[in-house]
């Protein structure tokens, strides 16, 4: 049995509608990202969890009781802000300790498990500091460890690591993920940060315009988009258009601008359709000759960007497409200059076609 | 003309010290990023040369001229701050319109210039929306266009694009780099994010604790960062601790955790030497083509992020390193568990004096 189920939910805001029949089942024990866009419906979806919003149609399950109706501190989950919101006359251990010590829980146990939580979020040394002495990292940590001291089966993270810095942001990736699987949660961590989401998650929810567009594991879903809006959402691609030329047993041929043909091993199309290929950047190599086996298209380098650890690289070819390729960089590695000659190959199996949207390419692939 | 210079500038705010004696000059032309841990006092150093904050020491200089007593609107800056401060009653127009009518520009001169904006921002479609009705990332294009139209040629930059989505952030940066290029204006950049100052930026600047600790072009402090701090503070990079065991003229040797020995171009130490050495995960390779310089370990886990596998190894004594390489998702190459040999070539190695007060202190980010 799924330890959280919603059948149906939905939840309009006027004539807005943030979430539209909504299914979804987390199983105990899981550690679940729900990604997408600004105003995709993720931080409402966690607050109908959480208890804090209630939705106009549909049902919550908890631990299989319908919770509807319940108020959101006897669901079992704790609902952690954006903002965190600690107390700030209380200093850490006092934050931390606080709902065991509301609970009238035993002094030791009291003891023992926030000792615990403190030493796991590595702030033991400052437990006798206030917040406002913390810096957002820290205080970050302190309302997770008072999440997790909380007793709440399940963790509730709307953009847990938004408010941090980019390098630290990466640094506490891995160390939320622990914490959580450590103490045996359940996490749903809402996130417009894709690679964060891949990084973390068990499983991705994909969420657009208050629709699941699409959910899985990372690897599913980075691997296997099934719209172009996820293939440009989650792991970003090149996309080119064009329409099929032939179907055959071993893939399609896609005719793009100027007659140039891109070999796929897609064969689920008609001739004569409209379709996008989408080609992800890391797919996309460059290097002085063809490739065998590949689809080669000569261009000559048009931008090049170091963006620590990897290049990335604007190509234009012959037709006037441009293509980005991106490479981890390695030991002694030489950066190709602009306007260099060089041949862009990617693999048929590494393309991935879908029919041509109807609301047009860029509906699906802007960012703004 | 804007070249920007900064000469012994110190701010105090009570007892801390929020820039200690910044020494710092801008080309013309150049787009400068400061990058530094929250509270290094890149914010306060920005707002020195906006005029917004007064320095208790040093001059500060624009185009040549001494502006420590210049007010902000006679400084030649368009100014840009994370929070979009648009008029919400007026229109993209009149925003973009504003500093030059209030200066009582007259209007035959602005409409030209605000109009060559609105085309470079891809907005000219949107002149009659109000800023409620634009998303995050052309609210905050707005605001970069309304700076520029009183002809500024200094742009500065304070975290412009933190309060918006990655992606947007992402595509946005390359537009306002474009505008600085073709405007050919200079630009100052501050931010905390170093993937956006190293994409964008002709020289990224570091700082720490009110100081500038480092400054280059960014693939120079990536590759060769002078100290530890810059090291991990511009990318992920293993750290792990050693003596030096041998020196030549080539370099030197250095025993790590666990016996291993690692060759390394270094030739700053002494032998015997207590030293941090340092290496970028996509520099190890996998695999025992290298004769020498190898790490053998054991898998720890291995977790994707699109095309790219991060596998953590944990050493014979404890140590932990973590390997970036391009994986495929159809065949995993490798499980938790699973024995393993790594390489780092000498030239991708930096070697380090081990920091006195201690290694986890210099490698803090908070």
């Amino acid at each position: 049995m799924s330890l959280i189920r919603l059948v149906n939910v939905t939840k309009r805001f006027g004539e807005i509608t943030a979430l539209d029949h909504v299914n979804l089942s987390i199983e105990d024990g899981e550690y679940v990202c729900v990604l997408g866009p600004t105003g995709a419906g993720k931080t409402t979806l966690l607050r109908i969890i959480a208890g804090l919003l209630e939705p106009d149609e549909g049902e919550v399950h908890i631990e299989g009781r319908l919770v509807n109706d319940i108020p959101p501190e006897e669901r079992n989950a704790v609902y952690m802000f954006q903002q965190y919101a600690l107390f700030p006359h209380m200093n850490v251990w006092q934050n931390v300790s606080f709902g065991p010590v509301i609970r009238d829980w035993d002094e030791e146990s009291v003891k023992k498990l926030s000792s615990e939580i403190l030493e796991m979020v590595r702030l033991a040394e400052r437990r006798d500091a206030f917040p406002n002495e913390l810096s957002g990292g820290m205080q970050q940590r302190v309302a997770l460890a008072r999440g997790i001291a909380s007793g709440a089966r399940i963790l509730l993270l709307d953009e847990p690591l938004g408010a941090l810095d980019a390098r630290l942001r990466v640094d506490l990736r891995s160390q939320l993920r622990r914490l959580v699987k450590d103490q045996k949660l359940t996490a749903i961590h809402v996130t417009h940060d894709q690679e964060e989401a891949l990084m973390i998650a068990d499983r991705v929810v994909v969420l657009r315009n208050g629709r699941i567009e699409q959910m899985g594991t990372p690897h599913e879903v980075y691997s296997r988009p099934q719209s172009v809006f996820v293939a440009s959402f989650v792991g970003g691609a090149n996309f080119i258009e064009g329409s099929v030329a032939r179907v055959d047993d071993s893939g399609s041929v896609i005719e793009i601008r100027d007659g140039l043909q891109v070999h796929v091993s897609d064969s689920g199309r008609r001739v004569g359709e409209k379709v996008v290929v989408a080609v992800r950047l890391e797919d996309a190599s460059i290097g002085p000759v063809e490739v065998a086996g590949s689809n080669n298209f000569p261009g000559r380098i048009e931008s090049a960007m170091f963006i620590g650890g990897s290049m990335e690289y604007g190509i234009r070819l012959e037709n006037g497409v441009t293509i980005s390729s991106k490479a981890l960089i390695s030991d002694g590695f030489k950066a190709h200059k602009v306007g260099e000659r060089v041949v862009v190959s990617f693999l048929p199996e590494r393309c991935y076609v879908f029919p041509y949207p109807r609301m047009g390419l860029l509906k699906e692939t802007e960012a703004m | 003309m804007p070249e920007v210079k900064l000469v012994n500038v110190t701010k105090r705010y009570g007892r801390i010290l929020a820039n200690d004696n910044v020494n710092l000059t801008i080309r013309d032309g150049e787009y400068v990023s400061i990058i530094g841990p929250s509270g290094c006092g890149k914010t306060t150093l920005i707002k020195s040369i906006a005029g917004i904050v007064r320095p208790d020491e040093g001059e500060i200089y624009i185009g040549g001229k001494l502006v420590n007593d210049l007010p902000i609107e006679e400084r030649g800056i368009g100014y840009v701050f994370q929070n979009i401060a648009l008029f919400p009653h007026m229109t993209v127009w009149d925003n973009i319109t504003y500093g030059p009518r209030v200066r009582g520009w007259p209007p035959e001169e602005t409409r030209p210039l605000a109009l060559e904006m609105l085309e470079m921002i891809k907005l000219s479609a949107r002149s009659d929306a109000y800023p409620s009705e634009l998303s995050g990332g052309t609210q905050q294009k707005t605001a970069v266009a309304r700076a520029l139209t009183s002809r500024a040629e200094l742009l500065l930059l304070d975290e412009p694009l933190g309060a918006l989505d990655i992606r947007v952030r992402a595509e946005l940066r390359h537009e306002v780099r474009r505008l600085v290029n073709d405007l050919k204006l200079t630009a100052l950049h501050v931010t905390h994010d170093q993937e956006e100052a190293m994409s964008i930026s002709d020289r990224v600047i570091i700082m720490k604790r009110g100081r500038i600790v480092e400054a280059g072009v960014p693939v120079d402090l990536y590759t060769r960062p002078r100290g530890i701090f810059t090291a991990n503070f511009v990318g992920e990079a293993n750290f792990l601790t050693g003596r030096i065991a041998r020196r030549s003229d080539e370099g030197s040797l250095v025993e790590v955790g666990g016996g291993s020995q690692l060759m390394t171009n270094s030739r700053d130490q002494r032998v015997g030497d207590r030293v941090v050495i340092a290496f970028r995960p996509e520099f190890v390779s996998i695999g025992g083509d290298r004769p020498f310089n190898r790490l053998s370990g054991d898998v720890v886990d291995v977790i994707f992020s699109g095309s790219i596998g991060r596998v953590r190894v944990k050493l014979a004594n404890g140590d932990l390193v973590v390997v970036k390489t391009a994986l495929s998702f159809e065949r995993p190459v490798f499980s938790v568990g699973d024995g393993i040999d790594l390489s780092v070539s000498p030239e991708s190695i930096l070697v380090y004096p081990y920091p006195e007060e201690g290694l986890d202190k210099e490698l803090a980010l908070e």
